[in-house]
């Protein structure tokens, strides 16, 4: 037990989780008094004793799902030893690269004993009550149905979750159960969806059904998730999977290549960011920091002391807080990431003098009214998206436009006291650089930054200039991940 | 007088005692039992908390339950609750002791033909020190759960002093030698997560993150906590909270305001809740008036103008 919990936690550290020396011990003391049997306890225990905050915990039971999966018998990747002729790994692998994945278990998969319509039935019984036993068995059927696993497969299971979903088809079966809870059945799936008897739903009602429903539909996803999970851990050992499902914390998710999912978690992750950032900025400006002496206060002071200047009087200090501009690439490549900068450096406004943001695709638009009056910065940025003029021919990347057309327009106002802030991967589609702009820009300014959400290996390659404007910046800094984005503008502020 | 030396008032290495609790499952029972309904995660920590005899760190969203966790451990450990609300500025003399001058001042005036040396002793003696929160947890004879309430309101340098308490449950005065607990006591610290707590903290700590309840838990929670109120609006309550959670609202509500949105509910008599209702008394869960209007609109597709 001790050498699993010590290959969990290697696994834990390899997945970025900050796990000490005496939380280890602490671990190794926890399971001394938690029985091993209680699953979910020692689920609980453990992570009590090594993760140490909640944006881990996903990546944390990920590793605990793996190094502690059920095992057994019935988690084999089984479906092919139903037929007769194919019991080795070698055989049932000529079959799925002979028939293709889908087919070659078509009629294999019915070792498991239901056809596609019982399937369909039971899952439809089984979102229609919020039986946990049901929900659990559709989902082994239909993993051991539509997955068509192959042992041996270096995969991560992602391919296997999307072929089972696929042929679930769970967006219909939602649209289903709704329409039956319409008029006319009566009662409806959930007990007390039906509260409104025979009469039509409202729209409350049905929000509330339609939310019920999704809630059930997630947790039958989990449930296939988990099963297919089982069923790798069986047939690949806990090290070789965990190194391929790990997922990465969402600070260090690389936002431009984020899956939607991800792309939540960082949106939910943004917030609290933002707001410790603003606190220590914050103390960081209160504290530790003393202005020069002020002398006429000092010389005051010391007559107390017989004219001694014992304690000397600083004056109050008065740091300038920087100005900001930001000009930011909303184009599809890095649409993303501009939205969480400029999320982020207006969530923390108040430790700037002033925020003003601008954004362009091929033209380029001021976007800083829709910050001033917005309570909700996600609001803000999602009025961008929607409202902001940044078209100006064919809506590709053209920075040398973009910037021209900034410099004629709003050049004049940037002053010494502005830091400019670029955001782009300054793929310019071939178009001309005008890296002048930035030269010119770099003069006037306080500093220059450029950002960039690609990693460095990538500058410069195919149609990425950004050597050419980054000879005239202060800084080129690559910028993928929250951490990195936290970081610089800390820095910045 | 006796002189102060170094372990003259400590009662030995501290002993974690009689563990508090059987199972798991015991602790969630006897949460249940005042009125707290814990899930799994909660239970388990708490009774891990109680056998490793180390600090628990509640983390979580305001109002899911963090400060009430302690309060109710406490009822249902029958210990005293001590609490220590943490703010910017809060220091030793606050938080841990603090000589009292005044007394000794009169001390050293009515004794002012004694010999210096036995005065120094003896108004350095427990007889002038005044306990403040931790200090007092530490030497209760009686049992205690400690509560440090919203510890990330102290300022990182602040955090220090806890840490002696937290992993060797004791206090260091210079003066007086080292208090040490004769029991050690639960001790419970929450944090709204506004900044990060330092490493050395958490180290010291089992980890507990408490997140919104899912819907079973908190029609429960509702049931027992509010009186009078029938299975049913609990359960739509519960529903049409757990629907306002998946908005994207800059505070989602807490369980503390569903529960007072369920008593506002109960006291105007409401059998079940109609999108009209719904929209007049969402002031109570939502605070914002951007979140209001958004909720009304997804939940009933109505605008307040209506």
């Amino acid at each position: 037990m001790l050498d699993l919990l010590t290959g969990f936690i290697a696994e834990l550290r390899a997945a970025g989780i900050p796990v000490s020396l005496s939380e280890h011990l602490d671990a190794a003391e926890a399971l001394r008094h938690i029985p091993l049997e209680d699953r979910e306890g020692l689920k609980y225990a453990l992570g009590a004793s090594l993760v140490k905050s909640s944006t881990h915990w996903r990546a944390y039971e990920t590793a605990f799902e793996i190094y502690f999966s059920l095992r057994g018998p019935e988690y084999q990747i089984d479906d092919q030893g139903d037929e007769p002729n194919g019991e080795e790994p070698s055989a049932s692998e000529q079959a799925g690269r002979g028939s293709g994945p889908g087919q070659g278990q078509g009629g294999a998969g019915g070792g498991a004993g239901m056809t596609p319509e019982e399937l369909a039935e039971l899952l439809y019984r089984a979102l229609a009550s919020s039986d946990p036993t049901i929900i659990q068995t559709v989902a082994r059927q239909a993993v051991a149905r539509y997955a068509g696993m192959e042992p041996g497969r270096p995969v991560g299971g992602t391919y296997y979750l999307y072929r089972t979903l696929r042929n679930l088809d769970l967006d219909g079966m939602l649209e289903r159960l709704v329409d039956e809870a319409r008029p006319g059945t009566g009662a409806g799936p959930t007990g007390t969806g039906g509260t409104g008897g025979g009469q039509a739903l409202t729209t409350l009602e049905e929000r509330l059904l339609r939310d019920e429903l999704q809630t059930r539909v997630d947790r039958l996803k989990r449930e296939i998730e988990d099963e297919i999970r089982r069923r790798l851990v069986a047939d690949r050992g806990s090290e070789a999977l965990a190194k391929s499902l790990r997922k990465p914390l969402p600070e260090d998710v690389d936002v431009m290549h984020a899956t939607r999912e991800e792309l939540v978690a960082l949106r939910k992750a943004l917030q609290p960011l933002s707001r410790k950032l603003a606190v220590r900025l914050a103390r960081k400006r209160r504290h530790g920091r003393k202005g020069p002496l002020d002398f006429r206060s000092t010389v005051r002071h010391s007559l107390s002391t017989g004219g001694v200047p014992v304690d000397p009087k600083f004056r109050y200090p008065r740091p300038a807080k920087p100005e900001i501009m930001v000009i930011a690439d909303i184009s599809g490549s890095v649409a993303s990431f501009a939205r969480f900068t400029l999320h982020l450096v207006h969530a923390i406004s108040t430790q700037f003098s002033k925020v003003r943001s601008f954004v362009f695709i091929d033209g380029i638009d001021e976007v800083s009214r829709f910050f001033e009056h917005a309570d909700d910065p996600a609001d803000a940025v999602h009025r961008i998206n929607t409202e902001a003029d940044v078209i100006w021919v064919d809506g590709h990347s053209d920075y040398g436009h973009a910037l021209g057309v900034f410099w004629e327009r709003w050049g004049e106002e940037v002053t010494p006291r502005t830091s400019v802030l670029l955001l782009g991967d300054a793929r310019n589609n071939y178009h001309a650089s005008q890296s002048w702009v930035v030269k010119a820009l770099h003069d006037r300014a306080r500093h220059v930054y450029w950002l960039n959400p690609e990693p460095r290996a990538y500058w410069d390659s195919g149609d990425s200039i950004v050597g050419e404007y980054g000879v005239y910046c202060d800084e080129v800094i690559e910028c993928r991940t929250l951490r990195q984005l936290e970081r610089f503008v800390g820095e910045l502020a | 007088m006796t002189p102060p030396s170094g372990d003259e008032i400590t009662t030995g290495f501290p002993v974690a005692g009689e563990p508090r609790f059987g199972t798991i499952d015991d602790v969630r029972q006897g949460l249940a039992g005042v009125d707290y309904l814990a899930d799994e995660g909660i239970a388990g920590v708490v009774f891990l908390a109680d056998r490793l005899a180390k600090p628990v760190l509640v983390e979580g969203p305001a109002g899911t339950g963090k400060t009430e966790l302690a309060k109710s451990v406490a009822k249902l450990t029958g210990s005293r609750l001590i609490r220590l609300q943490c703010y910017e500025g809060l220091d030793e003399s606050k938080a841990l002791y603090e000589w009292n001058y005044k007394k000794q001042l009169l001390r050293i005036q009515a004794g002012s033909d004694e010999a210096w040396r036995d005065l120094e002793d003896d108004i350095f003696s427990e007889e002038f020190l005044l306990a403040r929160p931790l200090l007092e947890a530490i030497r209760s004879t009686e049992p205690v759960v400690l509560l440090i309430d919203e510890v990330d309101r102290v300022e990182l340098e602040t955090e220090a002093l806890l840490l002696e308490i937290l992993s060797e449950y004791q206090v260091s005065i210079p003066e007086l030698g080292t208090v040490r607990a004769t029991r050690i006591p639960l001790v419970f610290l929450t944090s709204n997560n506004t900044r990060e707590l330092s490493e050395a903290l958490k180290r010291r700590c089992l980890y507990l993150h408490i997140d919104y309840p899912d819907l079973e838990r908190e029609r429960a929670i509702i049931e027992t906590r509010v009186q009078g109120i029938s299975q049913a609006l609990a359960d739509q309550i519960a529903r049409i909270v757990r629907s306002i959670r998946t908005l994207e609202l800059k505070k989602a509500p807490s369980v503390s305001e569903t529960l007072d949105w369920a008593r506002t509910l109960v006291v105007l008599g409401v059998e079940s809740i109609d999108a009209e209702q719904a929209r007049d008394t969402l002031h109570i869960l939502l605070k914002y008036r951007s979140d209001i209007d958004r909720a009304a609109k997804e939940l009933a597709g109505l605008t307040l103008d209506d």
